[in-house]
């Protein structure tokens, strides 16, 4: 079995993240009993609410980068020569990819559907990231300079700051169920 | 206002002077564009229609959200619906102009893609609504992902294809319509023909799906 070259490398490992993602932020938000939301409801206001759940799933991402990135080190070979630069970008971009799945998890909880119906809505909203992030981090990957990288990440953060923005001015509409 | 015949007049009149003249009048000959600029009159223009009808939609559903006004969502919904259906006929003649001028239908172009990325966000709105049965929590969970999927358009469509080397015009940092490759003959047909003629027709059959729509729940009640 041979280690897979950068490309693949790179392509597989932002599929494994979206998917845990999904998994990690649906978990997270839609377990949540009835009563439980009820409680919340009562004790926090709804913007602290979103905010502690956007913070909290970032963070659960970044964990979950680390550990995927770990493994895939370890089972895939390594193929980085720059593998400070390619941890600080796999952070960012679980960060993003919990911002947008935490959001359309509060969406999708008061749909009362099941993760799928998060995951359909949100395929089509991270692919402008997913893309992003695969050009950002072919410079982990080769020693060539990227045009244009730094207004590359500027734009994925743009977009984060963007999401966070809409989410805590469009979550309270959302919580007055 | 959306009764009168007026404008709906003006929108007939308009696309016929945008098929006669588009069709008949001179325009600039450019090299592998050839006589396919004409396209301009069709996609680009249908392009801003779309623009257009999603902006109104965001306009309801943040009405709605401020006043909850079952009318708003439903001016809303039906807007949507409308940009919708230009989005993919600007998709469709964007596909007809690639197969003449890059060679095939579709060539998985940064913008091309941006495009149909952008109209699969705005079909997961109507997926999100038909999921939910509660007329208010439809309507209010539907505005709340309307105003979110209409930022998402401009990553998509705006910023990222003009970010990365592309086929379509405005990939490596030009504008989406180069003003040097229309010439003032274009520009006359262009601007006060094609774009308001499609955007009147837009906003009409919109109207009249709104109409329709409320004449179904005033019957259901």
């Amino acid at each position: 079995m041979g280690e897979p070259e950068g490309t693949v490398w790179k392509g597989l490992f932002w599929m494994m993240q979206l998917f845990i993602c999904v998994n990690a932020v649906a978990k997270s938000f839609l377990q949540e009993g009835k009563g439980r939301l009820l409680y919340f409801y009562t004790i926090a206001g709804s913007r602290d609410f979103i905010l502690s759940k956007l913070l909290f799933n970032a963070l659960l991402m970044l964990l979950m980068s680390m550990v995927s990135m770990g493994l895939f080190v370890l089972m895939l070979g390594d193929p980085m020569p720059n593998p400070f630069s390619f941890v600080l970008i796999s952070c960012l971009g679980g960060v993003s990819l919990s911002l947008v799945f935490t959001f359309l998890a509060a969406i999708a909880a008061r749909a009362q559907q099941s993760a799928a119906l998060m995951a359909i809505l949100g395929f089509p909203l991270v692919i402008p990231q997913l893309l992003l992030l695969s050009r950002i981090s072919t410079i982990a990957f080769e020693e060539v300079i990227q045009g244009g990288l730094a207004s590359m990440i500027l734009l994925l953060s743009g977009l984060d700051v963007m999401i966070v923005a809409l989410a805590l001015i469009l979550f309270p509409f959302l919580w007055k169920d | 206002m959306i009764r009168q015949n007026w404008w709906k007049i003006i929108c007939v009149v308009l696309l016929v002077y945008t098929f006669v003249a588009g069709f008949l009048g001179a325009v600039p000959a450019k090299p592998i564009l050839n006589e396919t600029i004409r396209n301009l009159y069709f996609h680009v223009a249908m392009w801003f229609s779309m623009m257009i009808l999603f902006i109104i939609s965001l306009i309801y559903s943040i009405k709605y959200l401020r006043t909850n006004n079952h009318v708003f969502d439903i001016y809303a919904l039906e807007y949507a619906k409308g940009g919708i259906v230009f989005g993919s006929l600007g998709v469709l003649t964007g596909s007809i102009w690639a197969r003449w001028t890059w060679g095939a239908f579709w060539s998985s172009d940064p913008k091309q893609l941006g495009a149909v990325i952008a109209l699969l966000i705005y079909f997961a709105y109507l997926v999100l609504r038909n999921s939910m049965t509660d007329m208010d929590k439809r309507a209010r969970i539907g505005a709340v992902y309307n105003i979110f999927a209409f930022a998402m358009l401009f990553p998509t469509i705006w910023i990222i294809p003009r970010m990365v080397e592309s086929l379509h015009p405005g990939g490596m940092g030009n504008p989406a319509l180069d003003t040097h490759d229309i010439d003032a003959r274009m520009r006359v047909v262009f601007w006060p023909g094609a774009v308001p003629g499609w955007t009147l027709l837009g906003v009409w059959i919109t109207t009249l799906r709104i109409r329709l729509s409320l004449l179904e729940e005033k019957r259901n009640h």
